[in-house]
């Protein structure tokens, strides 16, 4: 099978010091990939680099058979098909929940108003916040915040989704709204990278385990064997604490 | 030793009568004193009758200091205004100021003022001559402007309210074509109709403009332009591209570093020098071109104090939906922005109109230059007061309904 995102070699820096070194990762489409890791391991910073919110420094990053280089039309080309979820949501507070999901299609994607209008009400229903859908993000709860996220995004019909610690900044209540989503999502067929310390819903939707220290990866398993047989003593170490 | 018991709720009906009393009686005594120059207490000795009222509104307002004393009045009065016995002397003077303050103001605005004749003549009370606004209302409003031609003036301004005042009521889709007219094509309609030159209109020069009109024409203006010119140098100066980040840099710093009487100076005597022979651009122009620039550089740091405002995460999520470096600043990143810098931008472009009285170093005289031009004729000497008092009510009034407006933006 052909593979949705191609990471070969990629070495990133904050000026002196080194977040991802020699990254190699290969997704094919529908996967489901949950990276794990120690805060400060880079896993956030590898996947924003897929999308390049981050720019990497050395290697190639092939997302969809296009190299992310320094063309920015190439980036935004990727960046429309590859949708992202933030720990702060990142809603546009000054728009409605229905203008939030609308926007980027009707200006990026050329949609007319009311086709886009309708695939925002279908994705709003799909996350379940359709009776949300002429509020503003203010005046909903954290949850229905990223779920309305996570709308916006599907709204742009991505081939990629990527998470970054979409619960880490919701209360334990909220946590399994957002996760439910998520799950559906799963089932879908979506492609997906997530970085979450969400181990209950890596080893229910993730087909491979990730886990990151140090800016490299320590560890790539299927998720059965991740959890059950970890090789590396940084893997077990880490499962220890967190399980 | 408590000869005297301290106020409190249970001799509030002897105490708060008491004291209610002395202040009014210490209030009237002052209001007696400065509206009809007559001292009640004239029979104690002098010294005394003159802080009296002082000390009586003082003791008046210990006894009436009971706290939590059940009636209404009484309880909001310490709240606000008594509740010590600083604060209490604080209320006396400033209650005492205001009234000895009333009656010289109100003679001199209109008791003593002269309202009627047409010379400076006529004006024999001791207040204000109003007169000499009567008088010269006309060149006040429009400087120079030959008599005759005045009503392209008045039509341009009043095409300007009626495009304004119907706008309100029409939908919100003709809204956007009556707002992209204002600010694209009346300008220059306006300019034309004033100026002159073609249509069999008269031609009108520059320098004949003046007084009130022509500080409206120059902020109108100058807002116009300044405001556009400012938001790119804001964001040019948050650019990640070097050189456009230096110049806007280096036009910011240098603009705003330089005061604008410099620059209205330069534009109008040295620039000219700097150009072809035979090349002419006329004064009014120079100046409009000088004062936007310098109004810019400052409208530019304001709004990037918005956009530095802006979580960085807004700008990701923009980028991350595939938006470019226009949409993003113009559908996400500016909208948020200049509402958080309203404030700021209502407090960059009211400097702006009270700036322009400075162009009377270029010899062109909006509406405080023309008051200084009419308070120097041989026949109207001794009328700076009047005057001066005549503008500042006049740009108070503009300001003010300027800073209104911006108010009422934030609120929705």
């Amino acid at each position: 099978m052909g593979k949705i995102i191609e990471l070969k070699k990629v070495n990133k820096w904050f000026d002196k010091f080194q977040v991802l070194k020699d990254i190699d990762l290969e997704v094919a489409p529908q996967e489901k990939i949950v990276i794990c890791g120690p805060s400060g391991s880079g896993k956030s910073t590898l996947i924003r680099c897929i999308n390049r919110l981050e720019e990497h420094q050395q290697g190639n990053i092939v997302v969809d058979g296009t190299e992310l280089a320094e063309n920015t039309k190439n980036i935004e080309k990727i960046r429309a098909e590859v949708g992202m979820v933030f720990q702060q949501f990142n809603l546009f507070p000054h728009l409605s929940i229905l203008d939030n999901c609308t926007l980027a299609p009707i200006w990026v994607k050329k949609l007319p108003k009311k086709e886009a209008e309708e695939v925002a009400m279908k994705n709003l229903t799909r996350v379940q916040i359709d009776d949300q859908a002429l509020k503003f993000p203010g005046q909903l709860s954290g949850g229905q915040q990223q779920r309305a996220a996570i709308a916006r995004a599907l709204c742009m019909e991505p081939k990629i989704m990527l998470f970054d610690e979409p619960t880490s900044a919701l209360d334990p209540e909220m946590i399994k709204e957002v996760l439910d989503v998520m799950v559906d999502l799963a089932k879908g067929g979506m492609t997906m990278i997530v970085v979450t310390h969400e181990m209950g819903f890596a080893k229910e939707v993730a087909d491979y385990m990730i886990f990151m220290d140090e800016g490299k990866i320590v560890e790539r398993a299927k998720t059965k064997e991740f959890f059950e047989n970890p090789k590396s003593d940084r893997t077990k170490l880490f499962l220890s604490q967190i399980l | 030793m408590n000869l005297i018991a301290k106020p409190s709720k249970e001799n509030l009906k002897t105490y708060a009568p008491i004291g209610l009393f002395l202040v009014s009686l210490s209030i009237l005594d002052v209001f007696i004193n400065a509206f009809f120059n007559f001292n009640l207490m004239a029979f104690l000795p002098s010294q005394l009758s003159y802080f009296l009222p002082l000390i009586l509104g003082f003791i008046g307002f210990y006894l009436i200091r009971i706290e939590f004393s059940g009636v209404r009045f009484l309880d909001i009065l310490n709240k606000n205004i008594n509740s010590n016995n600083f604060n209490a002397l604080l209320t006396l003077f400033t209650i005492f100021i205001i009234i000895k303050s009333i009656p010289p103001m109100l003679d001199w605005f209109i008791l003593e003022a002269n309202f009627l004749g047409n010379s400076k003549d006529d004006c024999t009370g001791d207040g204000a001559c109003w007169v000499f606004i009567k008088v010269w209302f006309n060149r006040f409003m429009y400087g120079l402007y030959p008599d005759a031609e005045q009503w392209r003036i008045n039509t341009a301004f009043l095409i300007l309210f009626a495009i304004v005042g119907v706008s309100f009521f029409v939908s919100e889709k003709l809204k956007k074509y009556f707002v992209l007219f204002l600010v694209f094509v009346f300008p220059f309609l306006g300019i034309k109709l004033i100026s002159g030159g073609s249509f069999g209109l008269e031609y009108v020069e520059s320098a004949a403009w003046g007084g009130l009109s022509l500080t409206f024409i120059i902020s109108a203006f100058a807002i116009l332009f300044c405001f556009p010119i400012g938001v790119i140098l804001a964001l040019g100066r948050r650019s990640s591209l070097p050189a456009i980040r230096y110049i806007s840099i280096g036009f910011i710093e240098l603009w705003r570093g330089v005061p604008l009487i410099t620059v209205l100076f330069m534009s109008a005597v040295m620039f000219p020098m700097f150009l072809p022979d035979g090349t002419f651009i006329d004064k009014l122009i120079r100046v409009l071109i000088a004062i936007t620039l310098f109004e810019a550089a400052y409208m530019a740091e304001v709004v990037r104090g918005g956009l530095q405002a802006l979580p960085k995460g807004q700008y990701e999520a923009a980028k991350s939906l595939g938006m470019g470096y226009w949409r993003m600043n113009a559908l996400i990143i500016l909208p948020q922005a200049l509402k958080l810098v309203i404030p700021g931008i209502a407090n960059t472009l009211l400097a702006l109109v009270k700036d322009t009285p400075l162009i009377f170093v270029v010899g062109l005289m909006e509406l405080a230059g023309m008051i200084g031009l009419a308070k120097t004729n041989p026949k109207w000497l001794g009328m700076a007061m009047e005057g001066y008092v005549f503008a500042g009510l006049v740009f108070w009034v503009i300001c003010y309904a300027m800073s209104r407006y911006s108010q009422n933006l934030e609120k929705n």
